[in-house]
């Protein structure tokens, strides 16, 4: 597998598209600081929901069973899995007792997260993901290079051109209204026939066992009015205890993510409608492993908004595709670990750790500390590369110590000074991709102090 | 002036400007001492650690910020041009046996822009500085040790940096289109991520000119060396210059 620089290289190489890639999601940015700088108030919300979520937390078992309790209560049908596996299982017998094959789907990153969709259709069974950049990834085979914006590495040239492919859409036609029309007529469809609404999940009330759904398409509403039957798939960290704790979370959200003052659609699903069934699957799937783990507990406040992502100058600049995990970006570099240190060891690294994301966190998640944390843990556990090891321990002797300090400090400037070109640009420098090195003076400063004011 | 004429402050000059630029920790240096200042500059000292910690090696970098804390136990402040390493000792010495020296230092070790602004309190230097000039506001500056109040938060504009800076003769401070955006330096990431770190430092400078500096400057060496490296290696006509070199313009 190719690690985060090497794609970040080749997603690169395209300098246009990386540009018009950057500047997009930073236009999504300046959008935010816009909506958010409306609200005087935005700093209080974020310290309110940081609150909340941490008191959720601390009492997530008390908060899960009371919700559980409401729900049932409410006539709806609660399942809990404990991993990936146990999740896909779960949904496909679900799925498989009322005989259904036809299952659309609105947004929801714990099924990309668990592999859904490949699981139910390896079973035959038909999932189309009703939001309308899910279904773009889903006709090109990709998994989403964003969570809230899954398609927005692609430009409208390249959906006209596949709608062209997919939909029958003339082709060299890329108005996004046109493009959209299609595409609304497509899915209109495939609800009308839907046998299985699934959908995501953003808020969980506790105290009246409501599962709370924030789109802009109304695809979820449009899944769960028409199918019959209607799961909701969460993660055990999704809770919030009253509904009054609701608002503060909603005035967050949208504006964060996309600039918006509000979702277009904030759908409240309690009970099942007449004749229907509604079932709500509780994932844990290693949530519990880092609700343990002190040091990155915090990280399941996160609300997936993706403002980490779009603030993000790593990100912005060598795209979703290239983190390898299902969700990019910084907040997946310290979700990712848990799921295979080794395998993610290096995220943490795609990072110059300046902060920006834990900035604009809605729910205040130290993101780059934790990046540090997870750096530490991977070098811990002696993941670095052998050269980057030993180089470390070297550099970690010699900068202890001043005189091996300054006597290799001197070397080294005199190389700078004296080895040809060739040699000290080799490709094997690395900072001499694309940067020329400083101009060595003779004296360094603890010399020039030696020289001028030790006895002053 | 806040502090009383006994006050020693020990001046920190970190690894790469040591080596690299040494004419920064002179002009540090002498800044300190126009504004009357007993300043000591211990001759063992090395590095703050960071480059190794930031990389994951926080346990082979402990000897070095015993080393730093052993230089530097005698002063009431210490002080260093640069806004990351501050940072780095204040939130990362955390790791050290918290003994009375440590917590000593962690709390009185200053980067140089805030410790004029907020020990000395002094914000007009009386500098005379007729260039158009960039202010790179470095991360660790900005969002660590929080010299101004970053763009992604809701609260009115401030910024340590540039009322330093504004109240100089001649100078004409230019707005940027990103105006804290990371150059991509990083300290390590520089290396293990080097297209990123490049392509971010390529855009910094075309904000910088685009905007019509004719100086760039920031709290941090660091992000000037992987900044100037990059302006070089493309022949950009800008120049870069750490903001003690400003600073010690000072008639005070």
């Amino acid at each position: 597998m190719m690690t985060h620089a090497e794609k970040a290289g080749i997603f690169l190489a395209d300098v246009e598209r990386a540009d018009w890639h950057d500047q997009t999601l930073w236009v999504i940015r300046k959008k935010r600081d816009k909506a958010v700088g409306c609200v005087p108030e935005w700093e209080a919300l974020r310290e309110n929901a940081s609150k909340i979520k941490e008191h959720v937390l601390s009492n997530l078992d008390t908060y899960l069973l009371q919700f559980e309790a409401e729900a049932v209560k409410n006539g709806v049908q609660v399942h809990w899995a404990v991993d990936a596996e146990s999740f896909n299982r779960k949904i496909y017998s679900i799925i498989n007792s009322y005989n259904a094959q036809k299952v659309v789907k609105s947004k929801s990153m714990l099924t990309e997260e668990c592999g859904m969709n490949p699981f139910l259709e390896a079973k035959g069974i038909e999932v189309v993901d009703t939001d309308l950049g899910e279904r773009i990834i889903q006709f090109r085979k990709e998994p989403p290079s964003h969570i809230v914006m899954p398609a927005i590495h692609l430009k409208r040239e390249e959906i006209g051109e596949l709608f062209h492919l997919k939909l029958g859409t003339e082709k060299g036609i890329s108005d996004p209204q046109y493009l959209t029309a299609a595409a609304r007529e497509h899915l209109r469809k495939k609800f009308l026939s839907a046998e299985v609404a699934i959908t995501g999940v953003n808020f969980a009330v506790a105290e009246t066992g409501t599962v709370v759904v924030c789109t802009n398409e109304g695809n979820a509403d449009m899944g769960v009015q028409s199918a019959p039957v209607q799961i909701h798939c969460m993660g055990i960290e999704k809770i919030l205890p009253r509904i009054e704790d609701l608002g503060i979370f909603i005035r967050l959200l949208a504006r964060n993510a996309t600039g918006q003052p509000i979702s277009s659609y904030t759908s409240h699903y309690q009970k099942p409608k007449p004749g229907g069934e509604m079932h709500i699957i509780i994932v844990d799937n290693k949530r519990s492993e880092h609700l343990g783990n002190g040091a990155y507990l915090n990280s399941l406040k996160c609300i997936r908004c993706g403002a980490c992502m779009n603030t993000c100058p790593v990100y912005r600049r060598s795209g979703g595709h290239s983190y390898n995990y299902v969700i990019p970006g910084p907040i997946g570099s310290i979700l990712s670990p848990i799921y295979g240190v080794n395998k993610y060891k290096d995220l943490p690294f795609a990072s110059s750790l300046c902060g920006s994301c834990a900035n604009v966190c809605p729910v205040k998640i130290d993101i780059h500390r934790q990046l540090y944390s997870w750096r530490q843990e991977i070098s811990e556990k002696k993941l670095l590369s052998a050269s980057k090891r030993y180089g470390l321990k070297l550099a970690g002797k010699i900068l202890a110590n001043s005189r091996y300090y300054n006597f290799f400090g001197k070397k080294m400037r005199w190389a700078l000074n004296h080895l040809p070109r060739k040699v000290l640009y080799h490709q094997i420098n690395v900072w001499g991709i694309g940067r020329e090195f400083p101009v060595a003076p003779a004296k360094s400063f603890n010399q020039w102090y030696r020289e001028n004011h030790k006895k002053s | 002036m806040k502090t009383d004429i006994n006050t020693k402050v020990g001046l920190f000059i970190p690894c790469y400007i040591d080596q690299f630029y040494p004419q920064v920790g002179v002009a540090t240096l002498e800044l300190l001492m126009k504004l009357g200042l007993d300043v000591g500059y211990p001759l063992k000292q090395t590095c703050c650690g960071q480059p190794l910690a930031n990389a994951g090696s926080e346990n082979d970098a402990k000897a070095i910020y015993l080393n730093f804390v052993d230089n530097f136990n005698e002063f009431d402040y210490v002080v260093s041009p640069s806004g990351s390493c501050v940072y780095h000792v204040r939130e990362h010495y955390n790791i050290l046996e918290q003994t009375e020296k440590v917590i000593k230092i962690r709390q009185n070790t200053f980067e140089l822009c805030e410790f004029i602004f907020d020990i000395l309190q002094i914000e007009d230097l009386r500098i005379n500085f007729p260039f158009k000039v960039g202010i790179h506001q470095s991360c660790h500056g900005l969002r660590g040790l929080k010299l101004g109040v970053s763009s992604e938060l809701v609260a009115p504009h401030f910024s340590k940096v540039h009322r330093l800076l504004e109240k100089a003769e001649g100078i004409e401070l230019i707005n940027l289109d990103r105006e804290d955006e990371c150059c991509g330096f990083g300290g390590t990431f520089s290396i293990f991520e080097p297209d990123v770190s490049v392509k971010m430092g390529i855009e910094r400078i075309r904000d910088h000119k685009r905007n019509g500096a004719e100086v760039i400057t920031a709290t941090d060496m660091s992000c000037l060396m992987h900044l100037e490296g990059i302006a070089r290696r493309n022949n950009e006509k800008v120049q870069f210059k750490h903001i003690a070199e400003i600073l010690n313009q000072c008639r005070l």
